[in-house]
């Protein structure tokens, strides 16, 4: 998901000059680039020591916080977009988060692995947990405790009344529109509150 | 630096022929945009970086953030230290004699705030010819003085960077103070504050006030990593087996020792008047009051970007009050930064080395830094 190509699709789905809350923003590459090209402003926000250090070098401002205890620190609908690329799936109370998602910003857009996709089927038909070069960790250490797939999350944003604006797989840095949960190892969702 | 003009104090009252010392370290550059004031907490000075001449062991106080390659680099910067009003380091404090009476202030030096300070600082850098900080900084009750620079001058500051501070004292953080400030006002050589008169120092309620501050600075768990159950008789090398001296009034236990000590050092350098008034400007301190309480609505003047840093086991100022300072400048839309340090050592962190600590504060400056560059 660091590949140049996703972060630019990913990039292009978020309007100019929106006001963007970044969860699990990493080393704040992606906010870097929106404030550069499409002159956004915002904030990452990230747990990692690391991450947070390359977020100042890189003049992204960043808060440090443990998503899993909340976004209490944001108020309603105070941003335009918030953005949870490759998080959801390593947060506890993930329900809870893509709540808070929903209620922080006016509109959220989500990515994750999608564990339909087809390599995995196949490992798990042969009675193994999938490793791929998206999903490199074996079962017992993957930081992936949510375990999904493209058409889960579907149920999952109905369940809470989101209304999903667009939605696409991403493979080797391309839109996938076709049979999405079976082609793509990554989904992604942008959705608001009905 | 001395001052004619009397100084408009927050409590009314009003100080005439005052004198502030301070220290500046790096170059002003031509278009005087490099400036960084430094505000210090209660026991420090003007004195932040550095070394004097001849002296050795005369580091400043925060000379492992602040020098030549440093996290703030004064080969870039150019930095301002300032002996608060009412400290005891050189600028006009209780110990002082007022003009307007010949006597020695002692207790009757006026009660002085944070936003006094502010204010007073103000002054010096209009002499210096200052109008704009490319930052102010501080630590603790410093933090303050930076959050309060904010508000009082926005138009004056770039960048605020609030390390392990909080928007205004608890009641537990207001009772510690006040336990220290009974310990010194019921010392009976105190003299309700004019025991200068009397040639005496009451020495036993500063060492006590010192105690009480130096548990509340540390954390549990680098307290028992530093000192445990450690008995005194078994590092002194005595020949006692380890055994309890059954004592109650002896040093028994290694903390105690430590504590002791400290209380000794600081009670022969610090004024007891300027510690009353220090603690007090602390437990005054609270921005959002003029505002109900809306530390929000109180916030929305500030205009400077911030970085904000507290430390996971500081129990004084504890990162839940940073982040109450973080939420009220993401309501207002303000630019901040924040990180949460997780470190092992209290409040005391913020003077202590931690690559994550002064490589974030580091970085932040580096950005100050390219902001400035022509």
């Amino acid at each position: 998901m660091s590949d140049d190509n996703a972060q630019r699709l990913i990039a292009s789905l978020v309007p100019h000059g929106a006001r963007v809350l970044d969860l699990g923003c990493g080393d704040g590459a992606l906010l870097a680039l929106l404030q550069r090209e499409r002159g956004c402003t915002g904030y990452g926000v990230e747990l990692a020591d690391g991450n947070v250090l390359q977020c100042v070098q890189r003049g992204v401002d960043v808060i440090q916080l443990n998503l899993d205890e909340g976004l209490s620190i944001f108020d309603d609908a105070s941003f335009d977009v918030v953005l949870q690329i490759d998080t959801l799936q390593n947060l506890r109370n993930a329900e809870v988060m893509l709540r808070e998602t929903a209620r922080v910003g006016r509109t959220g857009i989500v990515a994750f692995p999608n564990f339909a996709h087809w390599p995995n089927r196949v490992r798990v038909a042969r009675g193994r947990m999938p490793v791929t070069r998206r999903l490199p960790y074996q079962w017992y250490d993957t930081p992936n405790i949510r375990v999904g797939t493209y058409k889960d999350f579907e149920v999952l944003a109905r369940k809470n009344q989101l209304r999903v604006l667009d939605a696409f797989g991403l493979q080797d840095g391309r839109e996938v529109r076709w049979l999405p949960n079976a082609r793509a190892s990554t989904a992604v969702f942008k959705f608001e509150r009905k | 630096m001395s001052f004619a003009q009397p100084l408009a104090l927050r409590s009314g009252a009003a100080i005439a022929d005052y004198a502030l010392a301070y220290e500046t370290y790096g170059t002003l550059n031509a278009e005087r945009s490099n400036a960084v004031l430094v505000c210090h907490a209660l026991n420090a000075s003007h004195h932040v970086a550095g070394s004097y001449a001849g002296q050795p062991r005369s580091e400043g106080w925060w000379d492992n953030m602040i020098g030549p390659g440093k996290p703030v680099d004064t080969d870039r910067f150019f930095v301002i230290g300032i002996n608060n009003l009412g400290s005891c380091f050189g600028s006009t404090g209780p110990m002082q004699t007022d003009p307007a009476t010949g006597r020695v202030y002692g207790a009757d030096f006026p009660v002085v705030t944070v936003e006094d300070w502010v204010d007073a600082q103000a002054r010096l850098l209009d002499a210096l010819g200052i109008d704009a900080l490319a930052a102010v900084m501080g630590g603790s009750l410093g933090g303050m003085q930076a959050l309060s620079w904010t508000l009082q001058y926005p138009e004056r500051v770039r960048h605020a960077v609030v390390v392990a501070s909080a928007p205004n004292l608890t009641a537990e953080n207001i009772a510690f103070n006040e336990v220290a400030r009974r310990a010194i006002v019921t010392d009976p050589e105190f003299h309700g504050g004019h025991f200068y008169a009397h040639g005496v120092l009451p020495r036993r309620g500063l060492r006590i006030a010192r105690m009480i501050g130096h548990i509340t600075y540390l954390s549990d768990d680098v307290m028992n990593e530093k000192f445990g159950r450690e008995l005194r008789s078994a590092v002194e090398g005595a020949a006692s087996d380890g055994r309890y001296r059954y004592s109650t009034q002896e040093v028994e236990f290694q903390i105690e020792s430590y504590l002791r000590y400290q209380g000794d050092k600081f009670s022969e350098y610090f004024d007891a008047n300027t510690y009353l008034l220090i603690t007090r400007a602390l437990d005054y301190f609270d921005p959002a009051r003029e505002h109900g309480g809306n530390l929000t609505a109180a916030l929305a003047r500030a205009s400077a970007k911030f970085l904000l840093v507290s430390f996971s086991t500081d129990w004084r100022f504890a990162p839940q009050r940073s982040r109450e300072i973080v939420k009220a400048l993401l309501d207002n839309r303000r630019n901040v930064s924040y990180a949460e340090i997780d470190a092992p050592h209290g409040h005391d962190a913020f003077l202590l080395d931690d690559a994550r600590y002064l490589g974030v504060v580091r970085a932040y400056f580096e950005r100050i830094a390219s902001e400035i560059a022509p």
